[in-house]
């Protein structure tokens, strides 16, 4: 058992795949020689080489493109694209390309890759390098998508990702880099497309993802000061969705919020929300809430972003109604 | 079949070998032919871009790769497919949506497919698969593989953002791929002229990647072959990629119905003079090669055609439950438990 961070998880993460399949090669901007400007890469370069940790130019759709014609051809690359907002600039690749190439060719082509972003807010960055972008993942078909909350889920869903067949959008919410958890030693793997109960409770079911976890746990708290107990979920992986573990929640506790770092437009707590009142709505004793950040772009200044992203305070008072409504 | 009063090619080209090009220009052309008259039958849904006219290019190179080279083409990829060995039937039926197609109907015109003749798909966003080839290229290196991938790319694809991503890249990396400009004037109904700094818009960038700036004519089949054998040879080697223009024409417009009438009459004469089938044959035949023989090939690869085209046109559509496979590697399309 050590402590690690969450950016330490990343390396050690993609170091245990290394390590257990030479097939496994790692490339992106400045993650070799620099080890990552978030330091989420250091020592993979000293311990693999320079073969298989590959700098790039600053050149997304080389990265991505080469990541998939890799995959086509034997590797299970995992590619760094540094900020997921810049998925924009080769979302021709990721969406086009990568998510619809097994259909196109009616299983013809298997793409084995990662593709790994520094995803959401909270560093101060302004718009265009705190997005939360795990939503445009989600809506397209033919790509799964994964936001780890803890240093131990980064280690075991990066197997998960890496060792699964299909071409995975791997986010790491980079608000939790420095955050810490007691992992245990030896090799961890995950499954993909299995959420977690992080808190048992009886009154109301909420649904969190990423950093907005920790979040939802400390408002589950003051709830709980307050007489009101939460059952909080982890969902961890949004393609494939654990559909069973909410809906198990929800006809336990009859009430449903959804906490989401997302711009409100189209999160993903709408289509868990949806598919609760489907196929669960005679379990619900009240309106389901949505907490999400406002449908706006993230503001730099920290008094602004605070205000915008949920947080642990404005959580539990939206539950509170919840749990009265 | 070899006979001794056949000359040899000018660039070395066994007379095998000169024979089989010749067959798989017509194969293409043919099939090209058969894919217009199946679109105006209403058979060919969708959209169709031919390489009527291009058939020197796909044949040149396809005969200069090996069996387990990769290539990447473009939506105009029918002939590209078809010469690397695609089956025929299945192709056409690919492109009449039947079940029995390459990519079970799910493909189309625009998106061709077949791995185990290492036809790595077409691709219908332009300049997308020049980073992917190059990424099938890296592959290759890391695992000695000796591969070389071939990514053919229109004009108009030199001036979008991955080509030359794609070209440093592979320039950096030094990796085994082959990138193939085929310039046949019109990025689609506008002159790539018009809307690029320099006459030649792939090879006029060449040197921007530390490579060696190479035209070839596009309508000798004989010279895209040297030209080709070189660079793979050159790729399969550890020299690195190359950069190829070469100069074509496409007989038609740039899809479906377009009759092309944004080009001048007096260019598109002249190119047909230039039509690289009847060309390659006069020289054969001044070479030395029978006629007959060339007429047998001929009617062979017809014959071909019409019956690949039969059993497309025969073949049942594809299943209704079908539609949701094969979105994972487990088969299906769920995304949920």
């Amino acid at each position: 058992m050590a402590e690690l961070t969450y950016r330490q998880a990343v390396a050690r993460g993609i170091a245990q795949e290394m390590e257990r399949d030479s097939t496994v090669y790692f490339l992106g901007e400045d993650v070799a020689e620099a080890g990552g400007v978030f330091k989420t890469t250091e020592g993979l370069l000293d311990r693999f080489g320079p073969e298989r940790v590959r700098d790039t130019p600053i050149s997304e759709e080389a990265i991505a493109g080469a990541a998939m014609g890799a995959a086509m051809n034997g590797l299970r690359p995992i590619a760094e694209i540094m900020f997921s907002d810049f998925f924009a600039t080769c979302w021709d690749i990721i969406a086009n390309q990568i998510a619809k190439t097994r259909y196109m060719t009616d299983g013809q082509v298997s793409l084995p890759l990662v593709i790994r972003a520094a995803n959401g807010g909270g560093a101060r960055f302004g718009a265009q390098h705190s997005q939360t972008v795990e939503n445009w993942a989600m809506a397209v078909p033919g790509l799964k998508v994964v936001a780890p909350s803890t240093p131990r889920d980064v280690v075991g869903l990066m197997a998960a990702s890496v060792r699964d067949d299909d071409p995975v959008v791997f986010l790491e919410q980079k608000s939790l880099y420095a955050t810490k958890q007691d992992v245990p030693d030896g090799e961890i793997v995950e499954e993909l497309g299995r959420a977690t109960v992080v808190r048992s409770g009886s009154d109301m079911t909420v649904v969190a993802l990423a950093a907005m976890v920790p979040r939802a746990l400390a408002a589950a708290e003051m709830l709980a000061a307050q007489g009101v107990e939460a059952e909080v979920i982890d969902l961890r992986t949004l393609v494939p969705l654990d559909v069973t573990t909410v809906l198990e929640s929800v006809s336990k506790t009859s009430r449903l919020a959804t906490v989401e770092e997302n711009p409100r437009l189209c999160g993903w707590g709408a289509e868990v929300t949806s598919i609760v009142t489907e196929e669960a709505f005679y379990d619900l004793d009240g309106p389901t809430l949505r907490i999400t950040t406002p449908h706006i772009p993230l503001p730099s200044a920290d008094s602004l972003e605070d205000l915008a992203m949920p947080s642990a305070d404005r959580i539990a008072g939206a539950l509170i109604r919840v749990a009265n409504g | 079949m070899t006979s001794p009063e056949v000359a040899p090619s000018s660039v070395g080209i066994d007379h095998d070998r000169r024979l089989r090009l010749y067959r798989m220009m017509l194969d293409a052309r043919l099939f090209e032919e058969t894919a217009h008259k199946l679109f105006f039958e209403g058979l060919v849904k969708g959209t169709s871009h031919l390489a009527t006219g291009q058939e020197a290019v796909a044949a040149g190179f396809a005969a200069a790769m090996r069996a387990d080279d990769l290539s990447f083409c473009t939506y105009r990829g029918h002939t590209h497919t078809l010469l690397r060995g695609a089956d025929m039937a299945r192709l056409m039926a690919e492109l009449l949506g039947r079940a029995n197609g390459i990519c079970g109907g799910k493909g189309g015109s625009m998106h061709l497919t077949q791995v185990d003749v290492g036809a790595m798909g077409s691709y219908a966003i332009v300049g997308a698969h020049l980073p992917i080839a190059a990424g099938a290229a890296w592959a290759a290196q890391a695992r000695g593989s000796g591969q070389v991938a071939v990514a053919f790319f229109g004009d108009g694809a030199t001036n979008i953002g991955a080509f030359h991503e794609a070209l440093n890249l592979a320039a950096v990396w030094d990796l085994p791929v082959v990138f193939v400009c085929e310039n046949n004037l019109y990025m689609e109904y506008t002159p790539i002229s018009a809307v690029t700094a320099v006459p030649n818009p792939a090879a006029d960038r060449a040197s921007a990647y530390g490579l060696e700036g190479i035209v070839v004519d596009g309508n000798d089949v004989e010279a895209v072959y040297a030209v080709a054998s070189a660079a793979i040879e050159k790729a399969r080697s550890g020299g690195g990629p190359s950069l190829i223009e070469a100069k074509t024409y496409r007989h038609g417009g740039h899809s479906r119905a377009d009759p092309g009438a944004y080009r001048p009459d007096e260019e598109v004469q002249e190119w047909l003079s230039r039509d690289p089938l009847p060309a390659f044959r006069a020289r054969l035949e001044a070479s030395g090669f029978n006629a007959s023989v060339l007429d047998d090939v001929e009617a062979e690869a017809k014959a071909a055609v019409a019956a690949a085209t039969e059993v497309a046109r025969s073949a049942p559509t594809p299943a209704p439950d079908s539609l949701e496979t094969q979105v994972w590697a487990d088969g299906g399309s769920s995304w949920r438990n």
